[in-house]
Formats: C-alpha cells, structure tokens, sequence
C-alpha cells in the first residue's frame, strides 16, 4: 500500500494560497516556498505584533505625532520661548500674525505659548484617564464574564450604579466635595480629575470587556486548554484576554479624546484644572464663550486642533495594535 | 512548586496490559431550567495501556460527555457527575480536588476535539502553542520548548516543521491543524489519549491520514487510546475493542471483529447495516427509523424500544438486564440477546 500522506488527489487552487496544506508532495514544496517568506520573522509574540506594526506608515505616523505630543509635555519650552502667562490686555484678541504665530486671547495670552503649555494638563488627563478606566475595566470586565454566577451579578450590577451617574453630574459633586484651592500641588489637581473620570468611566470598558470574553468562552480553545491542564490565570493570560481585547482597544483610544473633553468641560465649570492651570480644555472653553467664535475664531481653533490630532494619533495607533494583535487580519 | 501527591506508581513505567482507566457506573446528568436529562446512565468499561478502545454512537448518546467527564472539564453547571468512580491506575479522579486532578491533564490523560480550527488559539503561531505546553508543565525555556515543538510537530508529520511553527492555525489545512492538536495532546507524553471524533471535520482522505497517525504513535507509546466516533469506517482499523452507547448508556461491548462479525444487539446491528456498501448499490440503504430519544424524557422500559425491529411488549415496561454477558469481554444489554443471534437479519 502507497503512503497515504503522500497520495491521493490533488487539485491546487491558486485562489487557496494561504492554505497550503502539504499534504502531498506537490504541495510541501509550496509549503516550503510560503514557510521561507516567514522564515525571517522574529520569535515571540510581542515581536510578531512589532514586525507586523513597523511596516505599517500609519503606525509611524501615529506614533510621531504622539512623541511630539508627549515632548510637548515633557518640555514645552523647546517648542516656545513664549511665557504662557504674560498677559497684555492692550494686545487681546489679535488675529495670528509673526509677533504671536496662533494670535492672542481675550487676556491678550499668546495662544501658541498657552496651546503648547495646555498640552501637559490635557495629555496626563487623557492618558491617565485612559490608562485607569482600561486597566479597571478590562478586570472587573474579565473576572465578570470569566467566573459568572454571583461574580458577575455584584459585579455588573455595581457598574451599572456608576454606568447610570451622569459623568458630569458625578465630576461636578465628586470634585465639589474635594475642592482644590490656589496652593494645591499641580499632581493633586490634575489627580482628581483623572480619578473621577475614571471612577465614573469604567463600566463602558467592562461591558465592552465581558461581552468579549462571554463571546470568547465558549470557543473550543478554551476547552481544549483546560483538557491539556491549563490553570485558570494561564487560560484567562493566554487564552482569553488576547483573544478577546481588540474591542477594548478600539473603544479606549476614541475615548482619550473624550476624556479630555470631560476635563475641558469640568475646567470650563470651575471645577476641573482650574487657572491659573492651562489646558486645551480651558482655552476651548474660554474660547466657546459667547460672540468669540465669530470675532476672534483662532482662540478656538488652534486648541481644538491639537486636541483633534492627539485623538486622531492615539485612534490611529489603537487601530494598527487592534490589527497587530489579530493574526488574522494580516 | 507544590508538592504533588500523586501516588508513587504513576511514575512508574507502564506495562502493556495494565488497566489504565476503569470506569465504573458513571453517571452524569444535566440540571437545566426544562428539567434533569440523564446524559449518562451508569456507563462502565475499562481501557489498558496499548489498548485502543472506540465509543461508538449517535448524536447525543453521550460519547462525549463521557469523555469530558473522565477529563473533568464538564461545564459545571449544568453537567455534574451523580455516581460512579473513574479509576485511573488506582486512584479515583472524581474525588481528586480540582488542583491535582489539573496535573493529571495534559501530562497524563490528553484530548483531541473534534474541529482543530476552533481547537486551537487563533492569536498565537502553532509552535509558540505547542511550545507553551513544555514551558508550562516541564519548565523549559522558550528555544528548548520551541525545539520540542518543532521536534513533536516533525513526528507528527508536518513538512517544513521549522518554518510552520511560526505559521497561525489559520493558515493550515484541516489536516495540518489536526495534526498540530496531535502534538500538543502527546507534548507531555501522556498515557492515556482521548480523541473526540478527530477525523469528522476531514475529508475522507485525510481521515484515513489521521487515523493511521493516531495508531502508529498510539503503538509507539504504548498509550491507552479511547476514540469516540460516529462513524464505524474509521474504528475498523484501528480499535481493537469498541463499546456502543444509546441514549446515555452502555448497549454493547466487544472486540471489534466480534463486532462486526455478530453485533448482539439490535441497536448496534442498525448502526452496521446503515454503511453504504458497494455491492449493495442501487438498493436503498437501510436506516435507523426515527430520532434518538430527548433525554429530558427517556422512553420507559429499554431506551432504544421505539426505533427497535425486534422490540416485544416488555421492552416497552422493562429496562433491559444492564449486562449480558456474551462471552470474554463480549455483553450486550438487550432482552433478547443471545450468542450468535440473528434478530431476523436475512444472509
């Protein structure tokens, strides 16, 4: 009797490329042939994920404009010489011109000093704000759809207390109860802020989360992993989470920018980052106050735009991970 | 690492002929909203190392149940194991708390599932899943576990195992992706392999591959083997005993050949005459009339009564003797069995 692995027939559909069996010997050397185009790929999974990225222009662009940001942050003074609180009243609200590049602002403020300063404040409120609401709820989100039962009865019925808090009305009363005066250090300030917008913003991540994980569970792997002796920590590590965590990624990256909505928001009630703090969100609101958007319309803009591409770059940058992470979608 | 205390003798080599597993009067049942159903009636059988042992059955007949209860990876609640005791080499799983009975899978009793694409994790490459195994149970590091890997992906049979390991389980064929399940079920050398229905999602070609794989590493590691299928083509060669279940219970038991030669019971007959056969073409194919009984509401007397050729009036009040002893390792549970019976069956 002929080896069966190496007969039987077969038609080779060009079409099927990526299934390239070798099942016979016609198709091992294809096998061979595809194998070697990812001989060169490097070993684990988190370098599979970067090789995938790095070739990728959108990655570079994302991730160049998030360095300027953060360095923005970092040292704000190797973009501008400008003071962001010297004021002149006698020079509010000029239009942009070489003297002030983005123009001035009611107080006669350079806006490009105060939109390069603001960029601190709005980045440690977006990427805090983030980083809590994603860690939190990407945990409560797994223990409740991994263990269900009571687990997940507490612990979805308890989001839905703080998923059924307005976030403003709950910023406005939680940041009213802890006041910050003038001398409260910057950190605390901005602390605050991230706390309780990350204390009213986490059930979105967690239903994302449990959703995933309950669409996940039932999937063979699963099963199979507890068959060949996986404990529970390795399965939800290995098994679950990757599988289950391109939603959260996707949801989290559009929510930085409305996170530092939120702060724009609080600030612009005088209860978030309140000035002589700077931040997008302050000049935002300052600027959306009445009549300005048609007289001096730059105070509006140029904050606004930085805010739109700091969310556009991490929006961007979640997208290539979310693809990196799924082999499926290369 | 915790001390584990498994008994001494399950290091010990194992000898062909010893019984590696006994199951005796198991028992599982499903509490659901719509009721109790009895997905296993006191099912008993025993399997030996170099042994290969088929289950034989229907849709819901409850092969698989039986095995995810011999693995412990029931889904608890709804399915919970009511009685009897699952010996492996002497000790009993069921009463083993949940962290030792975890040590004894994988490295001792492995499984293989039926459809390998959804068996396996699809964000990670083959070989770094394989690998993961080695890494987790015996402690490798990362290149000597993806050595392993390549090595056990070798054995198994998949060209260009250096180059595939990097591959997503996406990218094989159903073949390939079983045999990857392979080398992951055999990484720790286990010493008792279940295979649930391994071969359904293949095309009859790679079936046949994949059973001949299964025997050859089943021969060369003289490792107990317990097959479930459907599907009575694929046993002929490779098992040498088989045990039919209807409806959650043990209906026949034999050597394979006894089997097919005289089935005994009227239930495991219909199962043989509904092969096709090629020199039967052009006639109808006979079949199995009706459905398999809903367990939420077995039928009084034998389960099998409604769909039997040859049921009398008792069968439909009495549940038939659960072993009737046939021979050496030959029983059937039936009313009407005797040796050698015809039940009718034209020549």
């Amino acid at each position: 009797m002929t080896d069966p692995i190496h007969s039987g027939p077969e038609t080779m559909m060009g079409a099927v490329a990526n299934d390239i069996a070798g099942e016979a010997v016609e198709r091992q050397e294809e096998a061979a042939a595809e194998a070697s185009a990812v001989l060169d790929k490097p070993h684990s999974l988190g370098s599979d994920a970067w090789w995938q990225m790095r070739r990728r222009p959108m990655f570079w662009f994302s991730a160049g404009l998030i360095a300027l940001f953060i360095l923005m942050a970092v040292w704000p003074s190797l973009f501008t010489n400008g003071d962001p609180r010297y004021c002149d009243l006698t020079q509010a609200r000029h239009k942009p011109s070489w003297e002030h590049w983005f123009g001035t602002d009611i107080q006669g403020c350079d806006v490009y000093a105060r939109t390069i300063h603001g960029a601190r404040s709005s980045i440690l409120v977006g990427v805090f704000c983030t980083a809590g609401v994603t860690v939190i709820g990407s945990i409560v989100g797994l223990l409740a759809g991994y263990f269900g039962r009571w687990l997940d009865v507490v612990l979805s019925r308890v989001g839905e207390i703080f998923f059924a808090i307005p976030t403003l009305l709950g910023g406005i009363v939680i940041l009213y109860s802890f006041p910050s005066r003038p001398g409260t250090p910057y950190a605390i300030v901005v602390g605050k802020v991230v706390i309780a917008i990350t204390l009213l913003q986490w059930p979105t991540i967690a239903r994302i989360m449990r959703a995933s994980v309950l669409q996940v569970m039932p999937h063979e792997y699963v099963t199979a992993a507890r068959g060949l002796g996986a404990r529970p920590g390795r399965i939800i590590v290995s098994h679950i989470l990757p599988n289950a965590v391109a939603g959260v990624i996707a949801v989290a990256t559009i929510n930085l920018g409305v996170y530092i909505a939120l702060e724009a928001t609080l600030s612009f009630l005088g209860i978030g980052l309140q000035p002589p703090a700077i931040s997008w969100g302050i000049a935002i609101s300052e600027a959306s106050k009445m009549g300005f958007l048609t007289s001096a319309p730059h105070m509006l803009l140029f904050p606004s735009l930085f805010l739109s591409l700091t969310v556009l770059a991490f929006i961007m940058l979640g997208e290539v991970v979310r693809d990196a992470l799924d082999p499926r979608l290369r | 690492m915790a001390q584990t205390k498994h008994p001494a003798r399950w290091s010990e080599p194992v000898e062909v002929g010893d019984v590696l597993l006994r199951v005796e009067g198991l028992k599982v049942e499903f509490r659901m909203r719509e009721g109790v159903a009895r997905a296993i009636n006191g099912v008993s059988f025993d399997l030996a190392a170099g042994q290969s042992l088929a289950i034989l059955g229907e849709s819901g007949s409850g092969k698989s149940v039986t095995a995810q209860a011999i693995m412990g990876i029931l889904d608890s609640p709804p399915g919970f194991v009511t009685a009897g005791r699952v010996l492996y080499r002497g000790v009993d799983l069921l009463t083993l708390p949940e962290r030792e009975r975890r040590k004894v899978r994988g490295a001792h009793i492995a499984m293989i599932f039926q459809d390998a694409l959804s068996a396996l994790n699809p964000v990670f490459p083959v070989g770094w899943q394989i690998a993961e195994m080695m890494r987790v149970h015996r402690g490798l590091n990362r290149s000597d576990a993806q050595e392993q890997a390549i090595r056990l992906m070798e054995r198994v049979r998949i060209p260009a195992a250096r180059q595939r390991a990097r591959a997503y389980p996406h990218q094989f064929s159903g073949g390939m992706r079983q045999r990857v399940m392979i080398a992951m079920a055999i990484a720790l050398d286990p010493v008792v392999l279940i295979a649930d229905e391994p071969t359904t999602a293949l095309d009859v070609t790679v079936q046949a591959q994949i059973m001949r794989l299964l025997q050859e590493l089943q021969e060369e590691r003289q490792m107990g083997l317990i097959l479930i299928t459907h599907d009575l083509g694929v046993v002929a060669d490779v098992a040498d005993r088989i045990i039919v279940m209807y409806a959650g219970g043990l209906v026949e038991e034999a050597d394979v050949l006894d089997l097919y030669d005289r089935p005994a019971h009227p239930y495991s007959r219909g199962l043989l005459d509904s092969i096709p056969r090629l020199d039967q073409k052009g006639s109808d194919l006979p079949a199995i009339g009706g459905l398999p009984p809903n367990l939420l509401r077995l039928p009084t007397g034998c389960a099998f009564h409604p769909r039997c050729p040859v049921a009398q009036a008792r069968c439909r009040v009495d549940p038939p003797p659960p072993r009737v002893e046939l021979g050496p390792g030959r029983a059937a549970a039936c009313h009407f069995v005797v040796p050698d019976a015809d039940f009718g069956r034209s020549a």
